[in-house]
Formats: structure tokens, C-alpha cells, sequence
């Protein structure tokens, strides 16, 4: 009965979204003030009926209602109850349901948010994301509905959910990728109404900037916790494979970090409009296509959900409704008349619009390297072929010094015109600093040189001595003055250092880490460096839902002495075998052991790795998630807002 | 700036769309890539397991004829032993036959094993130095093959072969191969 009360919910969010894309877009268009309101309410409506229908699906996980197809495929009565929730996304069916609900909150908070906003702009923005909820819906309930029944030959048992997502980065990566994903649909839909009203002012950059903020962080997250959760469970110790949905998530956070910084400058300045306009358009465009290569099988990999042709194209249409409509809308509706305010040789503006360049380039490398495969199969016939690591390294490191240059010269840059001789001023000391420090700290740690780990310091010191300098100017000299600053310019501070952290732990730890596949017997030990791995054990060990194998193995020679825990697991339902590799965590470095094979006489084949400042990676990730968050707590989006409620009590008032 | 290049963006997205459906309509979905899927099974020549006395006999990929399942197991691999049941049912409730490549095992624990617990298997390869089970990619055992009347292999299963497993994935593709070769 539930999952039947789930599904007519899911039919009234579609009907409901259609709806908020409907009236309130014909009532800005004929100036009806009731059918624009009625996008508040409408709104509301189809949260309303996506947490119903969300709940019911959860419901019938929690409840081993098995006679539900995808709980039966998904799910099993031995998964602890939390993976139970979680294996509701585990699938392609309840992973695009998630997706609904997630979009219809985002839409929800636009409409709780922004009452304070003109009517016709709200209403139109409101009627975008309610046609995205309705393609969504439609697309879920005409090719992958979660609510299915498989009676009258209903399974007692389910089949399990992937061992593989049995775990706690897994459980909470998609929600907070689909976070982000879905959520550069709000500065699109901001976008599209924009272009509608032919209203591209620094107002619109305004209301657009917290979503996409916001968005933004979440993506950011999310790309962080998928990199953590491939590092300690496919137990190969790598942390980014350049997979093409790796790739999926990663081309919406390029365009989507140029957005944040083009907003920057239409907001202040009133300048780069319609290449603002073009950024939030692709951002959640490239998150349509993420969805597609996802969801489409068109490209495989190891994230690849069960595919079905009708779903490819039926995701491919909307893609082409969605980006086609919307490219055709702003090639026919963006203003030509090109802003009148200028900016000279450098200024902080030139920074931006570098910033912008490289990170588009960057996008294009990225975008070009996953559909290479694509084009190379449609236009020879041959078979598959990778482009794999070494091309996207080779393209995407050079984009990033230059990034991490210009980053460093940004906060100190003035708006429409520097002086170089100013910037030579300031910038010198901290950049020779910088070069010397770079060159000598890895020196003095490590006792080895390599220039790409000495370059790598280098640059993240610039870009760290130069915002820490900023900001101490800019408090007065005092440390008093720091408090004072700008919710805005401290976010922005710490989501470059963050950038600083994430290149050093990128740097340091694909150049300095140390691997090594070893042979361990009883008793036997193996080094790694100045460490000394010895296997103590191996014995059997029983998991809520699995069997394992579980070694001993002490490690010696890294401070005190201690003992990690490797597995390789046997799933009982599905009989999948897993590793599960021990990890003792660190600030500095990561020491890492991976079960591989049982040889013939009870010796195990063992992977071993040592990986300095692997964690900056993603702490770095943290640290540009909440700058962006905090930034949106600055004062100046507040303040406005008040005025504007009161400049609309006065309006009605008359 | 003229309103003609504002058509860019939109030029590069039909391009990338065209490739998209292009590469969509050119793989098959369904069919997920597998090495060793429609494949013949991989040529070999290794000794039976036979009993201990007298020289065994030998078996070659010739001997691989189907309908029938490749079984990779050893003594040493405790989920062997787990699914050792499930392989005594479904030879003793289908009939089909099952083929053991004993790998990289001790044939006298491997003879003692099959004493005690029961023999599923029409013969036993040994492969005791693990060439056949490159050839396979076996990465561990158990694994277990599904190879048609030609020695052609059309389903393959890495970890053991429960009742779930066996009904929901293997038993469709077996009746399958059936009802194909009582077609003729």
C-alpha cells in the first residue's frame, strides 16, 4: 500500500511541477498576479509530495518489503538498518528519485527565500526549476520507477546492495553531489528568467550568487568525498582516476568555479554579463550531461548504473529541450550592447577574466578527453580506446600554475586599474620568499630535491603568504581588524588557501608516495621506506553481512609501534569479495595496507603504501566549501533584502 | 560582437548532442564488456585429477563442451567450501553438468576434499601452476563459467554461485542455451 501511496505522490510532483512551470510563467507574461503568486504555493506542493514520495521508498527498504523490484534488487533483512536508508540511492531508481527531491527542496528554499525579489523575475525562476522537477518526474516515472512491483512472484530474500557501496563515504556522497548538481540549476533558472525579462543587471548577479555559492560547495564536497571513498575502498591507494564520471562531476565544478568568480565582477563592476549568463547556463548543463554519461552507459566505468536504452534517450532529449532551448534563448535575447565601463592593462578584472579563461580551457580539456573515446569509436568503428591520466595531466598542470599565479596577484589587484610598479611593490618579497621556502622546506624534510614537489610548495606559499598579507593590510595591521572584515572577503580568503592546501597535497603526494607490492608469510615482513610491515595473523572474522579474512600486520618504524587490520570480505547474499583496506589516518602522511590474493602456502600477496599530506587533497576541498558558504553570510545580501522589504511595505501601503 | 557568434555555444552543444547519440545508438548497452564473454574457451592441455594411482589422463579445451558450467575452486579457498553445497544441488536438481579446474591446489587434499564433501563435477582439471586461470583472469577463486555446446563462453561469475545467484543470473542463460539446442 505504501509503495502505491509513493508512487501517485510521485505522479502529483510531476503534475504539480508542470503546473509551476505553466501558470506563473503565463501570468509574468500577461502581468496575472495570482497565477504568478501561485509559484510560492506550488512550489511547496510538489516538495511536499517528493518527501512523500521519497519516504515511501524509504519506507520500503527499511521495512524488507521485497515484493517492490528495486528494494528486492537493492536491499536485503541482513544490512544493518543504515545502509538500508542508504540503499534507497543505491541504485539508479532511487538515486534519480533523491535527485527529484533534492530539486524540488532547492526549488522550495528559491521560493522561501527570495519573497523580497520582483514578482515577475521570482515567478519565471520558480516556472524554470518547476519544468526541470516535471522533465525529472516524467523521466522517472515513464523509464526507471522505483515503485515497481515484482508480484505475484515477490522474492522472500533481496539480492543485496553492492558491497562496494556498503559504506559511509558511499552513503553520503550522492546526496551532497546531487546537492550540488541540482543546484546550478537555481542560478540557471536565474539565468533563463533573466534572459526572458531582459533584465541583466548587477541585481541579478546578486540574487544569483548565494545559490550558486551554495551549489557550489556542495559539488565541491561531494567530488571530495567520491575521491576519499575510492582512496580507502578500491584499494589501490589512488585518489583521482580521471574516470569519465569522475570527470561528469569535475566539469560542472570548473564551470561552475569560473561562474562563482564571473558573478564576482558582474555583480561589482556590472561587467561580463553575457559571459555570466553563458557560465550558468553551461554549468547545470554540464550536470545534465554528468547525468546522461552516468546514466546512459555511453561511456562505461566502474560507477556505471544498470542501463536501459530508453533512459539514454530519454536523457538525451531533455538534454537537448533543456541546453538547446536555453543556448537559443540566449543567443536570440542577450543584450548586444556591450558595457561602457572600462578596465585597464591590469586590474583585478583582467585576473577574473584570466581566471575565467583558464578554467574553460581547462573544462574543454576535460570535456574533450572523456568524449575522445566517444568520437574516436563513431568515426573509425574501432574499438575502445583510453585516454587516460597521462593526457589530463599533461594539459591540466600547466592551466593550474598559471591559475595558482594569477591567484596569488588577485586580492591585491584594485578594481579597473593596478599599477605594476604597486604590485612589484608588494608582491616581491612574498614571491621571492616563496620561490626560496618552496625549494628549501622539502629539502630540509625530505633530504631529497624534486623540482615538481619544490614548485608545488612554492606556489601554495604564494598563494597563501599573498591572501594572509591582504588580509593582514586590509585589518589595518591589527589583529583587532581581522574580526572586521567581510563575511565575503574572509570566505573568499579561505577558499583560496584552500585551493593552496588541495595543490600541495596533490603535489607532495603523487611525487613523494612510496608502493610496494609484497609477498607476506606468517611471521614474514616486508619495508617500505624506514618502515617495517610484519603480517602477525591472518584470521576469520564475521561482519553484520559478510565473512572475512583479516590480517595482522604490525608497523614499525612510524612512531610507536602499531597494528592495522586489512580484510578481504566475502558478501554472504551476493558472494561478492571485497578489500577492505587499513588505513592509519595522519596529518602528515597516510600508511596504507591492501589484501590482495591468498597464495597456495598461506602467505598473502599484501599492497603497501606510505602517502605524505594525502588528506590536504581533500581538506582543501573543505576549506574552499566553507569559504563559499561563509561568504554568503556577508552582511550585503541581508542589508539589501531589508530594504527591499521595506521599499515593498511602502509600495503597498500607497 | 555580432548576434551571429552568440550562436557558438549553441553550435557546440548540437555537436557534442550529435556525438552523444551517435555513440549511444553505436554500443549495445545491454551487453556489458567482458573480455572473455563470446569468447571460445582458452586453448590448455593439463593433466586430470583423477585418483592417485597409474598416469592420468589428459583434457584439452576440446573436452570444454556445454551446456555446462567451469567451476574454479581449491582447498584453500574457504568460499569454496561455502558453495560446494550449492554446486551438489545443482548438479543433483538440473543435471547440468560441472567442470572443476582445481586451482593452484594439492591434489591429494583436493582428492580428500571431493571424498568427504561430495563430488559435483563430471572431471577435474588441475591446474596447479594457475596457467589456465590466466588465460580465464581469474583473479580468485571461486569463479564460475557458463560455456555453450561450442565451448564458447557466454556468462561469467566472479565469487560463489548461491541459490540467488543461480536462479536469478545463471539458470535463465542455461535455459536459454536449452530450449536453443532442442530447437537444433
Amino acid at each position: 500500500m505504501i509503495p502505491e501511496l509513493g508512487h501517485f505522490a510521485l505522479i502529483l510532483v510531476f503534475v504539480l511541477a508542470f503546473s509551476l512551470g505553466v501558470v506563473p510563467m503565463v501570468g509574468a507574461a500577461r502581468g496575472y498576479t495570482t497565477w504568478m503568486r501561485s509559484a510560492f504555493s506550488l512550489a511547496a506542493g510538489v516538495a511536499v509530495f517528493a518527501f512523500v514520495a521519497f519516504g515511501s521508498l524509504v519506507y520500503a527498504f527499511v521495512t524488507d518489503d521485497f515484493s517492490v523490484r528495486y528494494t528486492a534488487n537493492n536491499s536485503n533483512s541482513l544490512l544493518p538498518i543504515y545502509y538500508k536508508v542508504a540503499a534507497v540511492w543505491g541504485a539508479h531508481e532511487g538515486s534519480f528519485l533523491l535527485w527529484i527531491l533534492i530539486s524540488s527542496i532547492w526549488t522550495l528554499a528559491v521560493a522561501a527565500f527570495s519573497r523580497h525579489l520582483p514578482l515577475a523575475m521570482i515567478s519565471r525562476v520558480l516556472a524554470v526549476l518547476g519544468w526541470l522537477i516535471a522533465g525529472f518526474a516524467a523521466f522517472s516515472l515513464f523509464t526507471s520507477n522505483p515503485f515497481e512491483r515484482a508480484l505475484p512472484m515477490a522474492p522472500s530474500e533481496g539480492a543485496d546492495l553492492n558491497p562496494l557501496l556498503q559504506d559511509f563515504g558511499l552513503t553520503v556522497h550522492p546526496p551532497i553531489l546531487y546537492t550540488g548538481y541540482v543546484g546550478f540549476s537555481v542560478a540557471f533558472a536565474f539565468a533563463v528568467a533573466a534572459l526572458l525579462t531582459g533584465r541583466l543587471d548587477a541585481a541579478w548577479a546578486r540574487w544569483s550568487r548565494p545559490w550558486t555559492n551554495v551549489a557550489w560547495s556542495f559539488l565541491s564536497v561531494g567530488i571530495a568525498l567520491g575521491s576519499w571513498w575510492a582512496y580507502y575502498e578500491l584499494g589501490w591507494g589512488g585518489w583521482w582516476f580521471w574516470d569519465p564520471v569522475e570527470n561528469a562531476s569535475f566539469m560542472p565544478w570548473l564551470m561552475g568555479t569560473a561562474l562563482v568568480h564571473s558573478l564576482a565582477v558582474t555583480e561589482k563592476r556590472g561587467t561580463f554579463k553575457s559571459w555570466t549568463v553563458l557560465l550558468a547556463l553551461a554549468a547545470f548543463s554540464l550536470s545534465l550531461l554528468g547525468a546522461f554519461i552516468v546514466r546512459s552507459g555511453v561511456l562505461t566505468s566502474v560507477h556505471a548504473f544498470a542501463v536501459d536504452p530508453k533512459r539514454g534517450m530519454f536523457i538525451l532529449a531533455f538534454l537537448g529541450v533543456v541546453v538547446g532551448g536555453s543556448l537559443t534563448l540566449y543567443a536570440v535575447r542577450v543584450p548586444l550592447i556591450r558595457s561602457r565601463v572600462h578596465f585597464g592593462g591590469l586590474s583585478r578584472e583582467v585576473l577574473l577574466l584570466l581566471n575565467n579563461v583558464v578554467l574553460v580551457v581547462a573544462l574543454a580539456a576535460v570535456l574533450t578527453g572523456t568524449l575522445t573515446p566517444l568520437a574516436y569509436e563513431a568515426f573509425t568503428g574501432g574499438g575502445k580506446i583510453s585516454v587516460g591520466p597521462p593526457y589530463f595531466n599533461t594539459v591540466f598542470i600547466p592551466l593550474m600554475v598559471v591559475l595558482a599565479i594569477a591567484l596569488g596577484i588577485g586580492p591585491t589587484a584594485r578594481w579597473k586599474r593596478t599599477g605594476v610598479r604597486f604590485l612589484i611593490e608588494r608582491l616581491g618579497a612574498v614571491f621571492a620568499a616563496s620561490v626560496v621556502i618552496g625549494v628549501a622546506l622539502p629539502l630540509a624534510i625530505a633530504g631529497a630535491f624534486k623540482w615538481q614537489v619544490a614548485a608545488g610548495t612554492a606556489l601554495a606559499l604564494w598563494v597563501v603568504a599573498t591572501h594572509l598579507q591582504d588580509a593582514w593590510l586590509q585589518a589595518g595591521r591589527r589583529a583587532a581588524g581581522l574580526a572586521r572584515l567581510s563575511a565575503g572577503y574572509i570566505g573568499m580568503t579561505l577558499a583560496h588557501l584552500g585551493f593552496a592546501i588541495t595543490l600541495l597535497g596533490i603535489v607532495v603526494t603523487s611525487h613523494t608516495s612510496l608502493e610496494r607490492d609484497v609477498r607476506l608469510a606468517q611471521g614474514g615482513s616486508a619495508q617500505l621506506g624506514a618502515i617495517t610491515f610484519t603480517l602477525t595473523a591472518i584470521d576469520r572474522v564475521r561482519g553484520p553481512n559478510f565473512l572475512a579474512e583479516q590480517a595482522s600486520v604490525r608497523v614499525d618504524g612510524d612512531g610507536a609501534p602499531y597494528v592495522l587490520f586489512p580484510q578481504k570480505r566475502h558478501y554472504v547474499a551476493g558472494g561478492q569479495v571485497m578489500t577492505e583496506a587499513a588505513i592509519a589516518p595522519g596529518v602528515t602522511r597516510d600508511v596504507y595496507v591492501a589484501m590482495g590474493e591468498p597464495m597456495d602456502d598461506g602467505a598473502w600477496t599484501m599492497r603497501l603504501h606510505y602517502k605524505p599530506l594525502v588528506r590536504w587533497v581533500w581538506v582543501g576541498a573543505l576549506f574552499m566549501a566553507s569559504g563559499g558558504v561563509l561568504a554568503i553570510t556577508d552582511v550585503r545580501y541581508r542589508r539589501l533584502r531589508v530594504r527591499r522589504e521595506a521599499a515593498a511595505a511602502v509600495e503597498s501601503n500607497a | 560582437m555580432s548576434r551571429a557568434s552568440l550562436f557558438v555555444p549553441l553550435a557546440a552543444f548540437v555537436v557534442i548532442a550529435g556525438l552523444l547519440y551517435a555513440g549511444f545508438s553505436l554500443n549495445d548497452p545491454h551487453v556489458l564488456p567482458s573480455a572473455l564473454i563470446g569468447k571460445p574457451f582458452p586453448p590448455f592441455d593439463l593433466p586430470a585429477l583423477g585418483d592417485a594411482t597409474g598416469s592420468p589422463q589428459r583434457y584439452t579445451a576440446a573436452d570444454v563442451r556445454g551446456p555446462a558450467l567451469v567451476n574454479v575452486w581449491a582447498t584453500w579457498c574457504p568460499t569454496c567450501r561455502a558453495e560446494h553445497e550449492e554446486l551438489l544441488r545443482i548438479h543433483r536438481e538440473s543435471g547440468l553438468p560441472i567442470i572443476g579446474v582445481n586451482y593452484k591446489d594439492n591434489s591429494a587434499q583436493a582428492r580428500d576434499w571431493l571424498q568427504r564433501l561430495g563430488n559435483p563435477y563430471a572431471f577435474n582439471i588441475v591446474d596447479a601452476t594457475g596457467s589456465l586461470g590466466v588465460d580465464l583472469g581469474v583473479y580468485g577463486a571461486p569463479e564460475t563459467f557458463l560455456v555453450d555446446a561450442s565451448g564458447t563462453i557466454v556468462y561469467k561469475r566472479v565469487g560463489d554461485v548461491n541459490r540467488a545467484v543461480w536462479e536469478r543470473e545463471i539458470k535463465p542463460h542455461v535455459d536459454a542455451l536449452q530450449a536453443e539446442a532442442s530447437r537444433g
